[in-house]
């Protein structure tokens, strides 16, 4: 478990990091908190000729609050999202699902960009951000642009980043008015990644449910918006036969696979117990 | 021998001594062999197979030997001559088969893992980038990855040298075992499935091979339990005089019994520094440790017993299979796990009768052995669950059908219906100790007023008996050369203090705490004033060191005998200088005392100077020794059992099937405690170890034999946030065939945590008709016995 040989460059700023890129052949991989890529390259799964060290760029960093919304940098620790008070205030999903992402220690280091541009279909902030109808800002050879959080996850492991592209921000729209979350997951041991795990965003309308958004993690290739569950809210009272049916929706929206540990049907039927649970907790909250 | 320091007046016997090394360690001032760097130090990586089974066609090494920073690459040609091979088989499992083992695969790959070829560069990285520029090809072979395959007489062994895929089978069985089914009023039975799981040990196994040609000398620093045993080893098997090989066992990371057996890796090692002339130094990694520790386990057993109509165990009738690797493993075999198994079932229990039948198998996973508790978790988690099923179908509760059966505390010695002898337990003042200490009563009114609100919880119960000091009835008498006995030098400093080498080891459960408390006793002294050495062939008497729970009981028996033996010598000086018999002499706070006033005669630093600075003051024809050696075998009885029971009350999401561990209860029995807080901390560790066992830990498996899940990610240990607080009792029976009275309590939590866990689960399902027979009870397991989603394909009984 020792790295094959590479190449190190620490980049003091946007324009550097895109310039090694450019120069590297296509053959780097930029390095953040470092919790992805370097168990990857121990385990001989990549061999980049050249790390580029984006960590201390200050483009990358803070988190700040304007009227596009929340916008977080993508060098954010995991922990500054479990503790920054704009966080709590202004995207308290993304607070609560920071608790369920690993331990402490991987926390202080692992960044929230590095997390979404890895799109682990296991990881929880990629089903938030999507949630949350987030943007997310790239900066590339081609210069800048703005990606949905909808259209940023295309595959396992695979998202609509282009070969020298860097996550700089996440913006996080602003509340809808009455706009309810929730965010839980099914794991065996505290930290670890999730049999099942969800995040949902309600918004009112009238009494009825205006606006619907559930997106699961750890049930498929890519964060898994369950649009059945979705239209089976949307323009009802948020009561018990309106959850069983978003519940018994989800059958028709997840097609989880087999795995050592956990059948398929049992994940779907996680699925539909957690999706549960979450509406109810939302229900509590509903005025 | 005189019993003027009779333990019936220690000073620090039985006293909550903090572990002496817990500050060096938190100091960062650990000495591992992991840490170990040595100058002209080169590192080992390997090419292992990346199959189950297969024939190797090609394997091309020179690209490799050109790579950056090589030193050599080996294969089985260039390291197999120089090594006899190894075959795990003993003679008292009589008809037991093995193939021979050497150090590298040589044509046929036997799991995945199994090592092919050795690269020796300068830096592991190196190593590691050299491996990658072998070429192996391999022809796949039918591999034998489950039991299945392994009973089917059609399936080829998993490797060619064997005839069958039939390892051991042995049978036990009384005269009356057959009628007690037949006349029994109740008959329940079940069938379990353990899975394989591994030690995850927070050191991997790490080893530095040191041959010095000028001297002949071949030194290993060698993270192990044992290491008298691999100065033998490594002695015997390349052809070394012993008193030339010295193994080196500094602070060990966790071993469990893991690092007591013999790795292809560490003999590669040790050859490849026979062929260079300079350290070689191998530290596995996580996915090496996964592909070639020992796992344990992996047991399936089917099981009945036999009861009358008032509760009473009349049999039970046992079969236990269990799979284990291509070999068995040298020099414990990998049979001793199911022989446990099948001698320990029913064992607390007044049970006339037994039939007991063990099929070992081989297959083509990587091996099975000895690992904490070996085979007490599987024999107490199936006996536990048959007592539960009697309970519920005869209307009993659990702790009263326990209480029925259990052996008497006045009817010792006795024997089991297994065949094992048992000289003193507590098995009936335990049970009491517990009902109280867990409040049970009241726990049984928490569950009914939950159950109303749609809580589930359950509690379990679970009686055991732990095999510990064990004599040469183990593995000796099987031709094994694995010491029953230890050794021990005790000396006076010049300066009046004291040294003690022992042959024992320190894996971090306080060996050495509880020695130096010990010692301290017999010398009248604090233990910080005895410093204690262990781990160096060089510097103790040889001795067996850590397995099977011997420290505290054989080795604190060495110890004191060995510190008596001391005090008496010390006597003999002070009586020469201070012409008063030795008899009148005692040793109390660091000095010689009058023994009936008390009275100090004489500082032990000033006995200490006068011995050694001015023999010449001594009266001619005085022994001016300040050191004894002493050894010590057990006698009397081949095993010393200890007892305890175990309950788990969990919480059971019927939903999900997650398990909440809400707390956990042991009342144990091992004896006489020398050191309250390391007993505590060996059960405690011992628990958890259980717990993760019966909901976490297992090394998964596909049908072509490849490991699953060779990560911290995938395999699941147990961590502090899901452990429950456990609280312990102790009921203390010393035993009366030692002074010191010690028994062994490093696996007595491993025993019975699982099985408390799994009564306690299928209680909180019983209103549901659900029950658990397999571990570990991962949620899809627990909500497929709810009905919920597939149940595992299950392998046919034949």
């Amino acid at each position: 478990m020792k790295a094959p040989p590479f190449a190190y460059r620490l980049a003091e700023d946007l324009p550097q990091a895109l310039d090694l890129y450019a120069r590297s052949a296509g053959d780097a991989v930029y390095l953040a908190g470092g919790h992805s890529i370097v168990p990857s390259l121990s385990l001989r799964l990549q061999a980049p000729a050249l790390l580029i060290d984006i960590s201390r760029i200050a483009a990358l960093a803070g988190v700040s609050l304007g009227p596009e919304g929340l916008r977080i940098g993508a060098t954010t620790p995991h922990a500054v999202l479990l503790e920054d008070p704009l966080v709590a205030t202004h995207a308290p999903l993304l607070a609560e699902a920071a608790r369920h992402v690993a331990h402490p220690a991987i926390r202080n280091r692992a960044t929230f960009g590095g997390n979404l541009v890895l799109a682990d279909p296991a990881s929880e902030f990629p089903a938030v951000v999507r949630a949350l109808r987030a943007e997310l800002e790239v900066e590339g050879p081609e210069g800048a642009r703005q990606i949905a959080a909808e259209d940023f996850f295309l595959d396992l492991y695979t998202t609509a980043l282009q070969p020298g592209e860097i996550l700089r921000a996440v913006l996080i729209p602003p509340p809808a008015p009455g706009q309810l979350v929730a965010f839980a997951e099914l794991a065996r041991r505290q930290g670890d990644f999730a049999m099942v795990g969800a995040a949902v965003r309600l918004v009112p309308k009238a009494g009825v449910i205006g606006t619907a958004d559930i997106v699961f993690h750890s049930v498929g290739l890519t964060p898994m918006r369950a649009v059945a569950a979705e239209a089976a809210l949307i323009g009802q009272a948020l009561d018990a036969a309106t959850i069983a049916a978003a519940c018994a929706a989800v059958a028709q929206d997840l097609q989880p696979g087999d795995d050592p540990v956990l059948p398929a049907a049992t994940r779907l039927h996680l699925a539909g117990v957690l999706l549960g649970r979450l509406l109810r907790r939302v229900q509590g909250e509903w005025a | 021998m005189t019993q003027r320091f009779a333990p019936d007046r220690p000073a620090h016997i039985g006293q909550p001594h903090l572990r002496r090394n817990a500050l060096r360690h938190l100091a960062g001032r650990g000495a591992y062999v992991s840490d170990l760097a040595l100058p002209r130090m080169v590192h080992a990586a390997f090419l292992r197979s990346p199959m189950a089974h297969g024939r190797i066609t090609a394997l091309d090494l020179d690209e490799a030997r050109a790579a950056p920073g090589v030193i050599a690459v080996y294969s089985a040609a260039d390291l197999n001559p120089m090594c006899q091979g190894w075959t795990g088989v003993l003679s008292h499992f009589a008809g037991m088969t093995s193939p021979a083992q050497s150090i590298l695969a040589d044509q046929e790959v036997l799991w995945v893992g199994h090592p092919v070829a050795m690269v020796i560069a300068r830096t592991r990285a190196e190593a590691e980038d050299a491996c990658e520029k072998i070429l192996l090809d391999i022809d796949d072979l039918p591999a034998v990855a489950g039991f299945a395959p392994a009973l089917d007489p059609d399936m080829p062994a998993a490797a060619e040298a064997s005839a069958s895929n039939l390892c051991f089978r042995a049978e036990l069985k009384t005269e009356g075992a057959a009628a007690a089914f037949d006349g029994a009023a109740l008959v329940v039975e079940g069938e379990w499935r353990f899975g394989r799981h591994t030690a995850v040990t927070l050191e991997p196994r790490a080893v530095v091979a040191d041959y010095d040609p000028a001297s002949g000398q071949l030194t290993v620093h060698h993270g192990t339990q044992t290491p008298f045993q691999f100065q033998d080893v490594y002695a015997r098997q390349f052809g070394l005089p012993d008193n030339r090989v010295r193994v080196i066992s500094p602070d060990v990371g966790g071993s469990f019994g893991m690092k007591l057996h013999l790795y292809h890796e560490e003999m590669a090692t040790v050859a490849a520094s026979l062929k260079l002339h300079r350290p070689v130094r191998f530290v596995a990694d996580r996915l090496e440790s996964f592909t070639s520790d020992i796992h344990a386990r992996d047991h399936k057993v089917k099981a009945r017993m036999a009861l009358d109509g008032q509760g009473q165990v009349l049999a039970m009738e046992v079969l236990d299979r269990t799979l284990i690797g291509p070999y068995s493993t040298y020099p414990r075999t990998s049979v001793a796990e199911g022989n446990q198994v099948i001698r320990l079932m029913g064992a607390p229990y007044a049970m006339p009768d037994y039939h007991g039948v063990l099929e070992v198998l081989f297959q083509n996973k990587v091996q099975t052995s000895q690992y904490r508790a070996v085979g007490h978790p599987i024999a107490v988690q199936v006996t536990e669950a048959l007592i539960d099923l009697a309970a519920e179908k005869l209307g009993l509760d659990p702790f009263e059908m326990r209480a029925r059966n259990v052996v008497a505390d006045d009817a010792y010695p006795c024997a089991s219906a297994t065949g094992y002898r048992f000289e003193k337990l507590s098995h009936q003042e335990s049970l009491r100790r517990l009902r109280a200490l867990m409040d049970y009563d009241g726990l049984r009114a928490e569950q009914a007023a939950l159950r109303e609100k749609g809580i589930h919880r359950g509690i379990g119960l679970a009686t055991f008996v732990e095999i510990t000091n064990p004599g040469a009835a183990f593995y000796g008498v099987g031709g094994a050369r694995i010491s029953a006995q230890d050794g021990a030098v005790v000396r006076l400093t010049p300066g009046g203090e004291a040294h003690c080498a022992i042959s024992v080891t320190e894996q971090g459960q306080g060996t050495e705490t509880i020695i130096a408390q010990i010692v301290a006793d017999q010398l009248g002294l604090t233990p910080d004033q005895v410093k204690v050495v262990t781990g160096d062939t060089d510097a103790t008497p040889s001795g067996g060191a850590t397995w099977a729970c011997r420290g505290a009981g054989i080795g604190g028996e060495t110890a004191l005998r060995a510190g008596r033996k001391l005090a008496e010598q010390l006597c003999r000086i002070a009586g020469a200088i201070l012409q008063a018999a030795p008899e009148s002499l005692a040793l109390r706070g660091g000095a010689v005392v009058d023994a009936a006033t008390g009275a100090e005669r004489l500082a032990l630093a000033e006995l200490a100077r006068i011995a050694t600075y001015r023999p010449d003051t001594l009266p001619e024809g005085t022994d001016n020794s300040l050191s004894v050696a002493q050894h010590f075998a057990p006698q009397g009885y081949p095993f010393g059992f200890t007892n305890g029971v175990q309950a788990a009350w969990v919480e059971v999401d019927t939903e999900t099937g997650l398990v909440k561990l809400l707390k956990h209860w042991v009342v144990e029995d091992c004896g006489r405690i020398i050191n309250p807080l390391l007993v505590d901390e060996q059960i405690r560790g011992g628990v958890v170890q259980g717990l993760g066992a019966a909901l976490y830990e297992e090394c998964l498996y596909d049908d072509a034999g490849q490991l699953l899940n060779g990560s911290l990610a995938d395999y699941l240990v147990p961590m502090a946030g899901e452990m429950p607080d456990i609280l312990i009792g102790h009921v203390e029976t010393p035993t009366e065939d030692t002074i010191l009275g010690a028994k062994g309590v490093g696996e007595a939590g491993t025993a019975a945590a699982g099985a408390a866990v799994m009564n306690a689960v299928n209680d909180a399902l019983r209103p549901f008709g659900a029950r658990l027979c397999q571990t570990p009870m991962t949620p899809a397991r627990i909500l497929a016995a709810l009905g919920i989603g597939p149940t595992e394909r299950d392998e046919t009984w034949n």
